[in-house]
């Protein structure tokens, strides 16, 4: 059972759209509906909120401003649980980033909420503000941490003095744009109140921060919030927290004693959700003639905002991946007014990693050593950094099972060499780690006289299949047919987790499930000769001599509280290749093939496995090639909020030879069923290795992401 | 969206009537641009007159051996016309190479062609923008421009025509036909459709409050190589940076003799320069020259040049190799 390839549980109540979403669900009879009106000024002041209209217009049931917003705990960063810190929203007439709300209209209907928030009158007094990273870089300061309290900055040795005695550097600036998440599911909730007690249906990854939020924002006592989050349309990081929408629901479904839903528009959440932080990041590599590396360097000055303080771990891809006596990493901020920063798949490793592992491109042509030889001779024996022996590390394995797969040695080792038509083509690497974490997590499993299999946990299921995997672990741990198991998720009533994101969301379920069937079937058998028995016994034994059925609970420490955190480096490994092809009319770039090997342990679900991985690697295409975010310096908003103009692959981007391939598993200091996370793995690595396929190609290096038929053309021989 | 009254137009006449008699009306067909601008507060029309059941849904030869494409023809039903494929490869293969699949069953000829700028401040309301708020100013003259004009634009608007299909009409000397709510017809040669921006950017084409749009009439095939070539930022669904539609014929020398060539991306209409195309055995770089006499660009669209030369010289080398 462990390991199949089993298709979603849910995959048909998803196509038939009987999985209901946050907006749709009707938990309470018909909801009024919100609708959100932005500021059209990045920073300043409001100087007239003129709302009558908008109250007279048709069907309209509440117009909330500033002026008449129910009072809300107030912001506080200082509170360690990032996603569960109070989100007040109207909180006076400062204006502090483009888009942010300055009134709800409640109406009937949607479209009624929508045209009478178009009749707000409002005026702005406005304040020049800072918008871009590029000419506020000076201003950086250090901060207290990076996320997940990550250091900082890591100094060893001398990296300064190995680059001056170095036979070979490289010293490159690579910037990174704004990035966001944009789930298919836009930040949406329903909210209704009976009593003092709240009942929200937000579109969430974590249902106990959603509680913590809105409980701290409403000022209710905890166990007042209940919260149901069944069905998620995507979530990236986005929705690690809930935003104004669910607060905005939370206060109107009070005014008007009614439930009220709300969701941010498709543009909204351009404004609204936060935004992966554009970057300058600085790559220094010190190497011998022979390709040994004696000092790594990466500086990333980030984006941020006054607001709150958002430091991608970017600056921590370097510290475990190749062997360097001199090194140094450092994270630095730069406030800007503009949206908040907030987690978007693979935050760090894909900017830091786009960067690190082009510079590691930059550094094997530089000394005409192959990009994967080189790697090989700087693999670490043990974390450099933290020099305790790695949990399980099998990069080099990924990369020659990739080099194999995939033809490497057929690469043109001088780039711009190989032709075809009116088409450049080249071949690209890179390397992908990312850190393996783990949370505090509870399950609890049932079974009934029957042998049905009951599944209960606060876990969250954003699309990636953690009602099927739960299944899939119980099913297995227990004996019993996977048909005969229920998996209840996402609601506040169940035991907590910490939801889905970081991808430690299915190694710390699985595993408190595992363990709640270990519980559970000691309870039948009793400690000693629990193993002793057959499966089947199982069954029958409960059938027999327990009519209530029975029920074991498991759970899982956090990493700060498992010493095998401390004693171990743990990670996933990745090595990823791309082969491209240049129109050298146009200097257009397509994506021909591509492949990722992975190692993350154990696998408990081959076929949702390998989708995250492929949707991670169609994300990597992206951030080398596609996604950006434009910031206009003046005006301080994204000047391509919306689909049509945020250019992310379409089908005809990717072509069918896209394959993820995972090295058969487990990691024994991870946790009891040897597992790791996969959600962000795909992400890893695999824009570089675009990157460094586009090299290749043409021998042009574009160093500003994403790369663009402009930045190639100029390069491009002369077109006939 | 701002509320509006609606109703069914009977015929061209009655819909061209009803629209002109209101001055704040539209009219509606596949819906597809107009509803989008209107959901994000961009045009706010006060009442919708429905031309989907009035007819000119059918594709028909001319006397002069021509096709007479009807307005409310849909894109995908023109592009798999077997007459279009066969005759007029150059549009069908603009069609295709716009928009979706879904959007192209829904969207019109007439449509199309009077569908509006992509510019990214025309679609936010925040922002100044001459076309959307006359007087108000143009934030993209200073602004993310990528997209913007490099030819015909003006200190007022530099904004493009987004349309594929008429790029292709322009190539072949499409004429738009119309009629006027006091019931007169007339022909308007393709090239004249649009407007230039000038001080008026906001005023588009030359059509009048209420003039409706009855069909597009092809000349006689035109014989050679047809090509639709479109840069974008990705593979598929995105609108054109530059495109360039071509009908080559070559000569018994095997270089290019005749050529048209029509560009999209580059200006607030298809941009074609028929002076420039009587020097093709001059060859790709002077008619690159003259075509883009003039041209004006951005820091962020500098490109767009450079990219309609190389399109240009490329198809001329494909129809020699043919
Ligand atoms: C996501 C997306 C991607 C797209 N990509 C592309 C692309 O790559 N290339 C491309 O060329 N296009 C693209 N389009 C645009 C699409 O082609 C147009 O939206 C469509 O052609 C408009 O036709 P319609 O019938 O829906 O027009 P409507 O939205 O109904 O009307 C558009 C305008 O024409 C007017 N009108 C309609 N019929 C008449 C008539 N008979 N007489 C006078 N006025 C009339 C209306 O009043 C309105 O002002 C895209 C659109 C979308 C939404
Ligand atoms: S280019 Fe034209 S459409 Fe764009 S902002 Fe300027 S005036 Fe508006």
């Amino acid at each position: 059972m462990i390991g199949r390839a089993v298709s979603r549980v849910d995959g048909p109540l998803k196509v038939t759209g009987g999985a209901r979403y946050a907006y749709e669900r009707q938990d309470f009879g018909r909801a009024a509906v919100g609708f959100i009106l932005g500021a059209s000024v990045a920073k300043g002041r409001i100087v007239r909120l003129d709302t009558a209209a908008a109250e007279r217009a048709p069907g309209v049931l509440h117009v909330m401003t500033h002026w008449n917003a129910p009072a809300q705990g107030p912001r506080d960063g200082s509170l360690p649980d990032q996603f569960g810190r109070p989100w007040p929203v109207l909180q006076g007439e400062r204006v502090s980033w483009f888009g942010q709300p300055v009134a709800l209209v409640v109406a009937e209907t949607f479209e009624q909420a929508r045209s009478a928030a178009a009749l707000i009158d409002a005026a702005y007094e406005t304040e020049a503000g800072a918008f871009d990273l590029a000419s506020h870089a000076h201003l950086a300061y250090a901060p207290r941490t990076a996320a997940v309290g990550l250091a900082t900055d890591s100094v060893l040795g001398d990296l300064d003095a190995a680059m001056a005695s170095a036979d070979v550097t490289i010293d490159q600036n690579y910037t990174t744009p704004a990035h966001f998440a944009q789930p298919m599911e836009p930040q949406s909730c329903l909210a209704h109140w009976v009593g003092d007690d709240l009942h929200v249906r937000p579109s969430a990854q974590g249902v106990a921060g959603a509680r913590m939020a809105l409980a701290r924002t409403i000022r209710i006592p905890r166990e007042r919030v209940h919260v149901d989050t069944a069905f998620v349309g995507g979530g990236f990081g986005s929705k690690l927290r809930v935003h104004e929408e669910a607060v905005f629901a939370a206060l109107a479904a009070r005014v008007i004693a009614r439930a009220v839903k709300v969701a941010q528009t498709r543009r909204q959440v351009f404004t609204i959700t936060g935004r992966r932080p554009e970057t300058i990041q600085r790559v220094r590599l010190a190497a011998s003639r022979d390709g040994r590396l004696t000092g790594v360097g990466h500086d990333v000055n980030m984006q941020g905002t006054s607001r709150e303080e958002f430091v991608e771990q970017t600056a921590t891809v370097l510290r475990s991946l190749y062997a360097a006596p001199n090194r140094l990493t450092r994270h630095r901020v730069t406030d800007l007014d503009v949206g908040l920063g907030e987690a978007v798949r693979g935050p760090g490793e894909l900017p830091g990693l786009l960067a690190v592992e082009s510079a590691m491109d930059e550094l094997a042509h530089e000394l005409g050593l192959d990009p994967i030889e080189l790697r090989i001779l700087n693999e670490p024996e043990r974390d450099p950094e933290r020099n305790v022996p790695f949990s399980e590390r099998r990069l080099v394995e990924c990369m020659r099972e990739g080099a194999a797969r995939f033809g490497w040695s057929a690469r043109a080792a001088r780039p711009g060499s190989r032709r075809e038509g009116d088409e450049l083509i080249g071949i690209g690497m890179a390397a992908a780690i990312r850190m393996h974490f783990q949370g505090a997590t509870r399950a609890a499993v049932h079974m009934g006289r029957d042998g049905r299999v009951v599944v209960r946990s606060d876990m969250t299921d954003i699309g990636t299949g953690t009602y099927t995997i739960l299944a899939q672990v119980a099913a297995d741990a227990l004996g019993v047919p996977l048909a005969r198991v229920t998996v209840e998720l996402a609601r506040s009533d169940l035991p907590p987790s910490p939801g889905s994101g970081g991808s430690w969301g299915a190694s710390n379920s699985s595993n408190a499930v595992h363990r709640a069937c270990e519980s559970l079937k000691e309870k039948v058998f009793g400690s000693s000769n629990a193993s002793g028995f057959g499966r089947a016994d199982l069954t029958s034994v409960v059938s027999r001599r327990f009519p209530d059925g029975v029920e074991g609970e498991g759970s899982i420490v956090g990493m700060a509280d498992d010493p095998n955190y401390r004693n171990f480096s743990q990670h996933t490994y990745g090595a990823s290749f791309a082969e491209v092809a240049v129109n050298t009319v146009t200097g257009e770039v397509r994506l021909r093939r591509m492949l990722g090997v992975f190692a993350a342990g154990r696998i408990i679900n081959s076929k949702t496995t390998r989708s995250q991985l492929l949707g991670g690697m169609i994300w990597g295409v992206s951030s080398a090639l596609h996604e950006a975010a434009h910031v206009d310096p003046r005006y301080g908003n994204v000047v391509n909020g919306d689909l049509a103009e945020y250019v992310v692959p379409v089908h005809a981007d990717i072509p069918a030879a896209l394959e993820a391939v995972l090295l058969d598993g487990i990691d024994d200091k991870a946790n009891p069923l040897g597992m790791k996370g996969v959600g962000e793995l795909g992400v890893c690595g695999t824009g570089a290795a675009v990157a460094n396929a586009v090299f290749n190609a043409t021998g042009v290096r574009v160093r500003d992401f994403p790369i663009t038929m402009d930045k190639l053309l100029a390069a491009l021989p002369p077109a006939f | 969206m701002r509320a509006f009254s609606y109703e069914r137009a009977a015929s061209p006449a009655a819909a061209a009537k009803a629209v002109a008699e209101r001055p704040g009306a539209r009219f509606i067909a596949g819906g597809t641009n107009l509803l989008d601008l209107m959901k994000l507060g961009i045009e706010t029309p006060t009442h919708l007159v429905d031309v989907n059941r009035i007819g000119l849904d059918a594709i028909a030869p001319t006397s002069d051996g021509g096709l007479r494409i009807g307005a409310l023809v849909r894109n995908a039903d023109l592009a798999a016309d077997p007459r279009i494929r066969r005759d007029y490869g150059v549009l069908a293969r603009a069609l295709l190479a716009g928009a979706s699949g879904q959007l192209r069953n829904r969207a019109t000829t007439a449509g199309n062609l009077l569908q509006r700028t992509r510019c990214p401040y025309f679609y936010e309301t925040a922002m100044p923008c001459n076309k959307r708020r006359p007087g108000s100013g143009c934030a993209a003259l200073e602004g993310f421009s990528r997209s913007n004009a490099v030819l015909g634009a003006s200190d007022a608007c530099i904004a493009t025509h987004p349309s594929d299909m008429a790029v292709a009409m322009r190539a072949l000397d499409a004429r738009v036909e119309t009629v006027s709510p006091d019931g007169s017809s007339r022909t308007v040669p393709i090239a004249d459709l649009h407007r230039l921006p000038g001080d008026e950017p906001a005023q588009e084409t030359v059509l009048q409050q209420g003039e409706l749009i009855t069909a597009v009439a092809l000349p006689p095939p035109i014989q050679g190589l047809h090509l639709y070539r479109k840069v974008r930022e990705r593979a598929s669904y995105a609108f054109a940076t530059v495109s360039l539609a071509a009908v080559l014929v070559r000569g018994r020398d095997g270089q290019v003799e005749t050529g048209r060539f029509a560009f999209g991306g580059l200006a607030h209409k298809p941009w074609r320069v028929e002076a420039a195309e009587r020097e093709v055995a001059r060859g790709p770089a002077a008619v690159s020259d003259l075509v883009l006499a003039g041209a004006r660009t951005t820091s962020h669209n500098a490109f767009k040049p450079t990219l309609a030369r190389r399109l240009l010289a490329a198809a001329m080398a494909e129809a020699a190799k043919e």
